[in-house]
């Protein structure tokens, strides 16, 4: 039977809808020797920023119930470096490369840092983390209020035609208004949801298992919430949704795209299983074949309610 | 090198003492271009509890096969410690940068490993790799220190002692050895100008690898230390594991875990 994995997010095709997520793929050159990565969807590399940051002291990451916490600080070598030193490695793929950026001082680092992208082919599209939880000393992300979502959006939208697609948090009252906001100004896509924020203390010592105290939630344990605000976004939304938080095989995959992806992201899981995002590909296309699904677009958001 | 993700069968599994377990797997692939100091990373099983990774320092390798040696201090364990022999594992290996081991034709009283509890596991494997194929003469042999809280817990020592190691022991309690810590006993040797090593190679708990650090650095002998730290994919891509070094920081799972003492920022 003929089946089509083959999805579209904005300008992007994408050739099946599994894609690997910021700060969890390193920049690819960390997986070459477990997996074939020209088979992958897309790959988002680490967020980067215009200058370079050294990021959180250690410890960064500990362990939990079903999922981890992270507070890597946005540790990236800066946008020139990664052009001359990471970017030639992942242009040679052969697979859509989307750009994860973040800024402190926006909305003017933002536009910098797209314009410089804007211009390199090898970048396929641009995802604006306005949602990571470790990088402000200020108390709110931009992806906490839809005004300011909203408008930076519209500012970058003005500057490139690129796909553009806007990461959302999950720790808001409402992501559907974010991603509302996000539409509005002209993204082509919303990708969630990235960490929740948690906490976790060592009794002992009586101090927090992370440096820095608060840090991000990410694996299983967050995999229902996920599920959930991707169901309220495609409900709300026409733009398209990278969906992910707790993807570790192909049913927890399918429940995304159940409830309305039309893409999905591996992250924590590439820790546990390098190999998990191809396991995943296969596992699709089998699913599609046993149902007797043609296409991959005829599941998205069919959840029956 | 290339590291790979397999399905590992357990050779032999044995409890030594207490808490303390060897296990075997047969992996030619890893074996064949293992270094000292390298780890492996272990998925003890496919749920999601414990969820992540651990990794483990690869003890020995004989032939087709790798051991490793491990405390059971927590859920991962264990379960590690629950398999028998016959039953398969997803190990990814050879991980991490090893020691460097230098050129030298023989060994010398003069190399010194230094090793606090658990430390003992990565460096049986570089004391193998010294002293293998190189002539160990009775005056001019390695130095092994070895720290324990208690003569309980002392770990390896007629291991180092087999290969033909000088073995020098200190415990917290004195109910071994020297009375103190083992990097008490290390000041006091390299206070004297005729056992003043000529390379250290270190790993143990972190208080212990700084005094390391201290002594190596004042005395000016290199030293290498093997650090740890809470990894989340053993494999350079989540940047968890950092420590700082003059550079910045570094990633114990790729740039590590040994590290030049000099390079280090406590
Ligand atoms: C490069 C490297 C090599 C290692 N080699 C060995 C070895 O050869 N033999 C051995 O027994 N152990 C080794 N360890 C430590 C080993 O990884 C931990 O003991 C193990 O992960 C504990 O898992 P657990 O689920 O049983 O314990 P958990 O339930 O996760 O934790 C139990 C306790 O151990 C501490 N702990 C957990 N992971 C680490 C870690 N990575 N570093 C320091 N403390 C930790 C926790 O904070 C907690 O107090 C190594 C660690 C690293 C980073
Ligand atoms: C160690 C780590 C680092 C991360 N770094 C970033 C990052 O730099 N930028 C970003 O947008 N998201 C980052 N994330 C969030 C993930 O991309 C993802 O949104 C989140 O982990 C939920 O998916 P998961 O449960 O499958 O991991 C990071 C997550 C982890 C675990
Ligand atoms: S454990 Fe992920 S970078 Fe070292």
């Amino acid at each position: 039977m003929k089946t089509n994995l083959s999805v579209e997010i904005g300008k992007l095709k994408l050739k099946n809808p599994v894609m690997v997520s910021s700060g969890t793929f390193g920049y690819a050159e960390e997986f070459k020797d477990f997996i074939d990565l020209s088979k992958l969807g897309a790959i988002v590399t680490k967020t980067i920023t215009l200058k370079p940051r050294r990021g959180n002291p250690a410890p960064r990451t500990c362990e939990t119930s079903a999922g981890m916490l992270n507070s890597i600080g946005l540790e990236n070598p800066g946008i020139e470096v990664f052009i001359q030193e990471k970017l030639p490695f992942l242009k040679k793929l052969g697979v859509p490369i989307i750009m994860s950026v973040a800024s402190e001082e926006e909305p003017e680092e933002f536009l910098e840092l797209v314009a410089r992208l804007d211009i390199i082919e090898a970048v396929a599209a641009i995802e604006l983390n306005i949602s990571c939880p470790n990088v402000r000393e200020k108390a709110s992300l931009i992806a906490q209020d839809p005004e300011a979502t909203y408008k930076i959006v519209q500012e970058v939208r003005k500057i490139t035609n690129k796909t553009l697609i806007t990461k959302l948090s999950p720790n808001v009252t409402s992501i559907a208004d974010i991603a509302q906001s996000a539409e509005d100004a002209g993204s082509d896509a919303v990708s969630l949801i990235n960490t929740l924020a948690g906490m976790s203390i060592d009794i002992k010592q009586r101090k927090p298992k992370i440096s820095v105290g608060i840090a991000g939630l990410s694996g299983p344990a967050i995999r229902p919430i996920a599920v959930k605000m991707v169901w309220e976004v495609f409900n709300k939304v026409k733009i398209p949704i990278i969906g992910m938080g707790g993807i570790i095989d192909t049913a927890s995959a399918l429940e995304f795209i159940l409830a309305g992806a039309t893409a999905v992201s591996i992250g924590t899981a590439n820790f546990i299983n390098p190999k998990i995002s191809l396991e995943i590909i296969s596992g699709l296309k089998k699913y599609l074949i046993e149902n007797k699904i043609g296409d991959v677009n005829e599941l998205v958001g069919s959840v029956k309610i | 090198m290339k590291a790979c993700q397999l399905k590992l069968k357990i050779s032999a599994q044995v409890r030594i003492k207490d808490n303390y377990w060897h296990c075997e797997f047969s992996a030619p692939q890893i074996a064949k271009i293992a270094l000292p100091g390298q780890f492996i990373d272990i998925r003890v099983n496919d749920l999601c509890e414990p969820l992540l990774r651990r990794p483990i320092s690869i003890h020995g390798v004989s032939r087709a096969k790798i051991k490793i040696f491990y405390a059971v201090v927590g859920k991962a364990t264990e379960i590690l410690a629950r398999k028998r022999t016959g039953e398969y594992l997803d190990i990814i290996g050879p991980l991490g940068s090893g020691f460097a081991l230098g050129k030298q034709k023989t060994v010398n009283s003069k190399q010194m490993l230094v090793a606090g509890g658990m430390g003992v596991a990565p460096l049986m494997f570089l004391a193998e790799k010294l002293t293998e194929g190189r002539k160990q003469r009775a005056e001019n042999r390695i130095t092994v220190l070895i720290g324990a809280k208690t003569k309980k817990q002392l770990l390896c020592a007629d291991d180092f002692k087999k290969l033909g190691c000088i073995v020098k022991i200190a415990t917290d309690d004195g109910s071994q050895g020297f009375h103190g810590k083992v990097t008490d006993l290390l000041h006091n040797l390299s206070s004297d100008f005729r056992s003043l090593p000529s390379a250290i190679y270190a790993c143990g708990p972190k208080p212990m690898l700084q005094a390391v650090a201290d002594i190596s650095n004042q005395r000016g002998f290199p030293a290498q230390l093997s650090l740890e730290e809470h990894m989340s994919c053993g494999i350079g891509a989540c940047l968890g594991c950092v420590v700082k070094t003059q550079a910045g920081f570094k990633r114990v799972c790729k740039e590590g875990p040994v590290f030049n003492s000099r390079d280090l920022v406590w």
